[in-house]
């Protein structure tokens, strides 16, 4: 068991590889599940405009809610359309707007984070208040109002979304910072005289990238879920186009007549949610890290 | 101790006053104001647009209008839904109830489950009990609210037929109209609170299981049972209190997609409809609402466990 970054191992020196973690993560039975399902998810999304069996948008009235067959393993849709084909594009969207959503959050909320809880005092006390004051507002009406104003194009939804997630990330990354800068290995290094820089890059920066690291992995699940949230209230895509919460919200109100509409995208999404969680656990154990006390915001 | 709860009181206020401030800067934002959507964007004309905002008073300075409307909101005038032509209060009264006994009724049905089961699973911690309660709270954590409704009424009200899928009661109905037709999302809502709770109770409860206290007192023999009760559960559940409001507080937003799954006539569906319908008044008005419930419950939390845990009082915040 390699739970490394224990309190006495010299954290700074512990070089970093994606392979040996990806590695040590696929080592756990659910590491294992959640990677394959997360990489299976991301596989199909980069391939499915070349693998699906029908056009998404063509309109077929023979196919009208019509039960599984042969041709068309899942049915059709209240419209005609073919739900295999839909929801193996269904997933993209989230997927792309998801990661580069949770991408930009852990970037700008961990280096503001880092930033405050190294400089403290005056600045740290006020920025900390107004990140108070937009926790205090429910996430759903905050991406509302914006996208009442801006629409809902990609370039709105995913600085939006960044913006909302990576204020919860500036308090996360705030606390590892004084949880590593409180421990002995800091004084340590002052007492050797090490200028400021190299203090937070070798030795803070290393402790407070694992943190990030799990917490943007957690973040992602939260961005996939939000977004498909919006698009299932109908604030998210345009249609035709294919995506798992819209697909949702339309096939709801058939679900007495033809519930594979329903199911198919309810199990794609959830997969790729439950896939998300199952590695985030896993490298939160791999890097040595308790993530189930932290608060869900 | 006075000094510290005044002290909470304050940071309260202030974040408060924050949050004012932004969803005002934010409706502020939205294009076209109260009167374009009162007289509807394309037939207002310039003259009765200009008539209209000088009515409601909208060619004020943006900053004269936020005192005024933050004046009104702290004597509970929250001022009037042009869109709707009521007060708002009036609107947001019934749906605030609804929303409350949606919330009230899933936390009556979900924290006690929670601690049992989040203790539970910390006594079995890694044995077959605690890894089926902890995978299943996993699930049911992750699943997003519109799944885990959509299935629930899959499979008892359009499948099995035991409930009702959607409430159809009026929204100003008494409350006990309202208990059967809303067993379905208190269950839907409950099942992701506890499943929250379950794991932060666990995580409390393995970590007070590790401490030298209680090794201590399993080193002189005091019984099993005895350790859990006397010496487990009251420091593990303490920290839990600050968790659990935290964890209620973030759930507002969930409840939003459950009443429309559901539509159930809560605040959240309002909220919605005011967005979509851009009735700017009733929107501000429900992001204080719910800002003030948030605030709220931290500040409860703080104050319940200042009281319950005595080590707090004496420390520096």
């Amino acid at each position: 068991m390699a739970v490394a970054n224990s309190a006495n191992e010299v954290p700074g020196n512990r070089a970093f590889r994606v392979g040996s973690v990806i590695r040590e993560m696929a080592r756990r039975p659910s590491g294992l599940v959640g990677l394959a399902i997360v990489g299976g998810h991301v596989l199909l999304a980069v391939i499915s405009p070349w693998i699906v069996p029908y056009d998404y948008t063509t309109q077929d009235s023979r196919l009208v809610l019509a039960s599984p067959s042969p041709e068309h393993w899942l049915g059709g849709d209240h419209l005609g359309r073919d739900v295999l084909t839909r929801t193996m594009l269904g997933g993209r969207q989230a997927l792309v707007i998801s990661s580069l959503g949770t991408l930009i959050a852990v970037l700008w909320g961990g280096s503001l984070g880092l930033m405050l809880g190294l400089v403290g005092g005056r600045t740290d006390d006020v920025v900390m208040r107004v990140v108070d004051a937009f926790m205090a507002i429910p996430w759903i009406l905050f991406l509302l109002l914006i996208i009442a104003v801006l629409g809902t194009a990609d370039a709105v939804l995913i600085p939006t979304l960044a913006f909302f997630y990576g204020i919860s990330v500036i308090r996360i990354s705030r606390a590892a910072t004084h949880d590593v800068t409180a421990r002995d290995f800091i004084t340590a290094a002052r007492a050797r005289g090490e200028r400021m820089w190299t203090i937070v890059w070798r030795e803070i920066l290393p402790n407070v990238r694992d943190v990030l690291l799990v917490d943007g992995a957690m973040r992602w699940s939260w961005m996939i879920l939000a977004f498909s949230s919006l698009s299932f209230l109908g604030f998210g895509i345009t249609p035709p186009t294919a995506d798992w919460g819209l697909m949702i919200a339309n096939g709801r109100s058939y679900m007495a007549v033809a519930p594979w509409a329903v199911l198919a995208p309810i199990i794609a999404l959830s997969s790729m949610i439950i896939g998300v969680n199952l590695s985030a656990d896993a490298l939160a154990k791999t890097l040595g890290i308790d993530r189930a006390q932290k608060a869900p915001v | 101790m006075f000094k510290l709860i005044l002290r909470r009181l304050a940071l309260g206020v202030l974040t408060l006053v924050l949050v004012t401030i932004i969803v005002f800067v934010g409706v502020e934002a939205l294009p076209g104001d109260a009167c374009t959507a009162y007289l509807g964007r394309d037939t207002a004309l310039e003259t009765r647009l200009a008539k209209c905002r000088e009515d409601f008073g909208l060619n004020q300075p943006a900053h004269e209008r936020f005192f005024v409307w933050a004046g009104g909101a702290l004597q509970g005038d929250l001022g009037i839904s042009t869109r709707r032509n009521k007060p708002i209060s009036d609107l947001v009264e019934i749906r605030l109830r609804n929303t409350l006994l949606l919330g009230a009724a899933a936390s009556a049905v979900g924290i006690p489950i929670a601690i049992l089961l989040g203790v539970i699973a910390a006594l079995t911690r890694d044995r077959a009990a605690d890894l089926w309660i902890s995978t299943s709270a996993i699930f049911a954590m992750t699943l997003p609210e519109f799944i885990s409704a959509t299935l629930l009424i899959l499979f008892f009200s359009v499948w099995l037929g035991w409930l009702p899928g959607i409430v159809i009661t009026r929204p100003d109905a008494p409350v006990f109209e309202f208990l059967q037709d809303i067993i379905l999302p208190i269950i839907a809502l409950a099942f992701v609170m506890t499943a929250h709770i379950l794991r932060m109770v666990r995580t409390c409860v393995i970590d007070v299981m590790a401490s030298d206290y209680v090794q201590m007192a399993v080193l002189k023999g005091v019984p099993y049972w005895q350790v859990v009760f006397r010496h487990v559960l009251p420091n593990a559940l303490l920290p839990t209190i600050n968790l659990v409001a935290l964890t209620l507080a973030w759930l507002l937003g969930g409840t939003v997609v459950i009443e429309v799954v559901f539509n159930y006539p809560g605040l959240g569906r309002l909220m919605l409809d005011s967005v979509s319908d851009r009735d700017l008044a009733l929107v501000q008005a429900i992001a204080l609402i719910l800002a003030v419930l948030y605030v709220g419950l931290n500040l409860l939390a703080d104050l319940l466990s200042l009281i319950a845990n005595p080590r707090l009082r004496t420390m520096k915040v």
